[in-house]
């Protein structure tokens, strides 16, 4: 019997129709109803539901009360139980955060949720890593990758685990977009954290090419291949992300997945460090032997400027150009479509600076040239 | 009846025998052939050579082989053979970069001649020399197709020549004690994955250079910043698989040349450009063909296949041996095994003989004239596919180039489709063995999303194209009217669907049935305890 977890929020989205660019907060939420948005994730978690009715016999569907859930699993014809949470006439956050707990705790093998960024925030607060989850994609904002690229798709990946198929899983980036200035027309977002979430080649956002078990393995050798040219008397600067985690691991810290940790001597030096911190480090550092190892963040390219701010102008500044080692698998390159990379650090002179071609890793001794534009 | 020839859509329906694995079929005594007693002095000559062999090499038990007699053999292999759709059964212009040409019948019959069937590779060379002299000749014409001046032609497919040309670039690097300085070897995205995979079999660095994404060619800018004094050599496929031909191509190979590296053209496929382009004006040291491909020969699985490695004078003491040389004043070929720093043996023997009997008779058959129009002819195919699928809804190309005409293949792009109906190429993939029809993605990664490949070659007639397009085109109506019966296609195949999940997943893989009763029981269901 497959156990599937199903969260709705059922405020998700209802901001992008009336032309509020997302929903977070009780105060855009309010202005979203008085311009007359309707609740739409219901509708949306129900369109990946129906694909679920064919194997109606072999999924336990537990899902939390009312329009978090159950009214979507009604409608649609698909029994369900329901964890022990009475949300208030407006659910929240709070909510969220309580049924994917307890969801977790009840073992189910997937957990559906419908929504946008802010939700798979909340969903990755409330479990991290440890149950797989996949997004129908509901929100005004579906800048992370945890998301299907539809709610059929979305459906139909949670049918085929339900029918036996054994989930790939892989980490994806769980995106948090400043929604104030976003509604500002300035997209400023920040790596926030990363789910576990089964791949499927076709069916996920961004998911181009790659598989997530030669992904894992082309992160190892990116590691390998930086840990090979990194010299004992190098203060390097780890970035954040999944790919220079494993540079991390191999170094033999588990270091911050969403911060810059920096080691020198095969020793950590300094765990999740700020800017301040960062320039103490170089510092110590007179001969300037200094490596920033930094990956793109998310499917949009972003070098420095998002995701990374602890790499400030200054800290740039003081590691030489040649002192940035980019590293990327390839399939993350695919996936921008030959598109360049970006760079937005502020101080638009360091980011003209900073243009041009790099090597970024791609393997163990593999690198591809990539363009670096601000 | 037979379908509509105006409208080009077949009523086909594959054979499906549902046929058991071979050893499933075999029954404990059952025998093809039964082989007479020996009779005591066989018997004792037998033992002797037995016991003459070391204990650990013997078996213990016979090997697990099928036993059966020859009229289920002649019915499995039958059947099977139904349950295909070979190059000479479809419209194969879908499997893009394998330039599934037709092969003529009369070359077969002259690859499976006695006079070539019959050889034994260990016979002295006095005996022969016909043999040899077709090697011999082909070799001219090698020569005189790419503009090198000798050839190696023992590899047994592209990408053993690959390797071979990866081994030549690492004995020269050696040779001149420039290890330690020259450990790098730069490429492109759309060159053939084995470019990249042997260089690094040879321990060399691998920097790969991404389309410039106005022009579609190798981005320059990108190729000038990669390479440097370190650079061994650029390893090439032009005209990429996307079916541009990079015109600048001169200034790449001057570039690496000015960094004292050298230059190999991976011309697998030179359909496009016989007799219009060669290796050694675009200022190459090394290249290849593969004779399955542009020169006829069937491919591997039908072959077997054959690469070709051509070098110029100064790599020429590089080559895997042995090679075949003529005696000018006895008139006599003999097997050379000269080439003083040779890389050594990459194949057995002296390479595929049949491939290259069928080659020598195939560019002899067309002669120069014959090549070029080969050429012009596939061009003119592909450039007519080309805008006929460009005007097919939901299907594109990438944005490169836009205006220009394409070589002899083109890459393109179902996400149109994709976004508009949730059908992507993988679904186009499995409906279109309802038709009798193949298409093929592209290699990974996915620079082009939704990708698939056409190379229509000269072989093909206009009404042919047309029922192929006439197949995508409705197929693409179908994604708009009806997408999920697509997603359950194929409905009229051998299989309705094969998990493809298998092949990403090593834990799960099973290449011998000896594996796979290890591992599984039933369908891949894994084995109990």
């Amino acid at each position: 019997m497959f156990r599937l977890g199903l969260i709705v929020n059922p405020v998700a989205g209802m901001g992008g129709r009336v032309g509020l660019k997302g929903t977070d907060g009780a105060e855009s939420l309010a202005r979203a109803r008085e311009l007359g948005a309707v609740p739409l994730a219901p509708a949306r978690a129900g369109q990946a539901l129906a694909v679920l009715l064919p194997a109606l016999d072999s999924i336990r569907l537990l899902t939390c009360p009312g329009a978090m859930g159950e009214a979507a699993a009604v409608a649609c014809g698909l029994p369900c139980e329901t964890v022990d949470l009475r949300p208030g006439a407006e659910t929240g956050p709070d909510d969220t955060k309580a049924a994917a707990r307890m969801m977790a705790d009840r073992g189910v093998d997937l957990l559906l949720f419908a929504g946008g960024d802010g939700t798979a925030r909340d969903i990755a607060d409330a479990v991290g890593e440890r149950v797989p989850c996949l997004g129908i994609p509901a929100g005004v904002k579906i800048h992370s990758a945890v998301f299907a690229s539809t709610p059929l798709h979305a459906g139909e990946l949670a049918l085929a685990l339900a029918r036996g198929k054994r989930p790939r899983l892989h980490l994806a980036e769980v995106m948090d977009i400043d929604e104030e200035a976003f509604r500002g027309g300035e997209v400023r977002s920040r790596l926030y954290g990363y789910l576990s979430v089964p791949g499927d080649r076709r069916r996920m956002q961004g998911q181009k090419a790659g598989t997530p078990k030669s992904e894992k393995a082309m992160q190892e050798a990116i590691a390998h291949d930086i840990l090979e040219r990194l010299s004992p008397d190098v203060l390097a600067l780890v970035g954040p992300g999944s790919t220079t985690r494993e540079l991390k691991r191999l170094l033999g810290r588990e270091g911050t997945l969403l911060g810059v940790d920096a080691f020198k001597g095969g020793r950590l030096v300094g765990e999740d460090c700020n800017e301040r911190r960062l320039l103490e480090l170089i510092a110590l550092e007179p001969g300037g032997n200094v490596r920033i190892v930094v990956t793109p963040i998310g499917g949009q390219g972003f070098l420095f400027g998002r995701g990374n701010q602890q790499f400030s102008p200054e800290v740039l500044r003081r590691a030489d150009r040649e002192g940035i080692w980019i590293a990327s698998t390839q399939g993350k390159l695919a996936a921008l479509g030959g598109s360049p990379l970006k760079i937005d650090t502020g101080d638009s002179a360091l980011d003209r600076e900073l243009m041009g071609y790099y090597k970024a890793v791609t393997g163990y001794h593999e690198s591809v040239m990539v363009r670096v534009e601000a | 009846m037979g379908m509509d020839m105006k409208e080009k859509i077949r009523d086909f329906h594959q054979a499906r025998w549902d046929e058991p694995v071979i050893f499933e079929l075999s029954a404990p005594g059952e025998r093809g052939i039964l082989v007479p007693e020996g009779g005591p002095e066989v018997e004792a000559a037998g033992k002797e050579a037995m016991a003459a062999l070391p204990a650990g090499m013997l078996r213990a038990a016979p090997p697990a082989l099928p036993e059966m007699g020859q009229m289920k053999v002649v019915k499995h292999f039958l059947r099977l053979s139904q349950e295909n759709l070979g190059a000479d059964f479809n419209i194969d212009i879908g499997q893009g970069t394998c330039t599934m040409k037709y092969s003529p019948k009369v070359n077969d019959k002259l690859a499976a001649s006695p006079k070539v069937a019959d050889l034994h590779p260990l016979q002295d060379e006095s005996t022969l020399q016909g043999a040899l002299e077709i090697l011999y000749k082909t070799e001219q014409l090698l020569k005189s197709i790419s503009g090198l001046d000798r050839f190696c032609l023992h590899p047994g497919g592209g990408s053993q020549a690959l390797s071979g040309i990866a081994a030549i670039i690492r004995a020269w690097v050696d040779d001149q004690g420039l290890q330690d300085t020259k450990d790098e070897i730069v490429t492109t995205i759309f060159s053939h994955p084995s470019n990249p995979a042997v260089a690094k079999l040879k321990g060399f660095k691998v920097i790969t250079i991404y389309p410039d994404p106005v022009t579609g060619r190798p981005d320059f800018e990108a190729f000038k910043a990669a390479v440097s004094d370190r650079t061994a050599a650029l390893m090439i496929t032009n005209p990429e698989d996307i079916g541009l031909y990079n015109d600048r191509i001169k200034e790449f190979t001057d570039l690496v040349h000015a960094h004292g590296g050298i230059c190999s053209y991976d011309q697998a496929n030179a359909n496009g450009i016989l007799g219009i382009t060669r290796a050694k004006e675009a200022g190459f040291d090394l290249c290849f063909f593969n004779i399955h491909k542009t020169f006829s020969s069937p491919h591997g699985c039908g072959g077997p296949g054959c690469g070709v490695i051509g070098v110029a004078e100064h790599l020429v003491p590089y080559l895997p041996i042995p090679l075949v040389s003529h005696c000018e004043k006895g008139g006599r070929y003999y097997l050379d095994t000269d080439p003083p720093k040779t890389v050594g043996k990459i194949k057995d023997f002296y390479g595929v003989l049949p491939a290259v009997v069928r080659a020598y008779a195939w560019i002899m058959n067309l002669g120069a004239e014959g090549l070029l129009e080969v050429a012009r002819v596939s061009i003119l195919n592909n450039n007519y596919v080309f805008r006929k699928v460009l005007k097919m809804k939901g299907a594109g190309a990438p944005p490169y180039a836009e205006g220009e005409h394409r070589m002899e293949q083109v890459r393109y792009s179902f996400q149109r489709l994709k976004d508009e109906t949730g059908i992507g190429f993988a679904e186009v993939q499995n409906r279109i063995f309802d038709y009798a029809g193949h298409i093929w993605s592209s290699h990974e990664p996915f620079i082009v999303p939704e990708p698939f490949t056409i190379e229509p070659t000269e072989s093909y007639s206009k009404d042919e194209l047309d029922e192929y397009l006439a197949i995508l085109g409705r197929i693409v109506e179908e994604a708009y009217a009806d997408p999920e019966m697509l997603k359950h296609a194929p409905h009229r195949s051998v299989i309705h669907h094969v998990d493809h999940d298998y092949l990403d997943d090593p834990k799960r893989w099973a290449i011998t049935w000896r594996m796979y009763k290890k591992r599984f029981d039933g369908y891949f269901e894994p084995k109990k305890g």
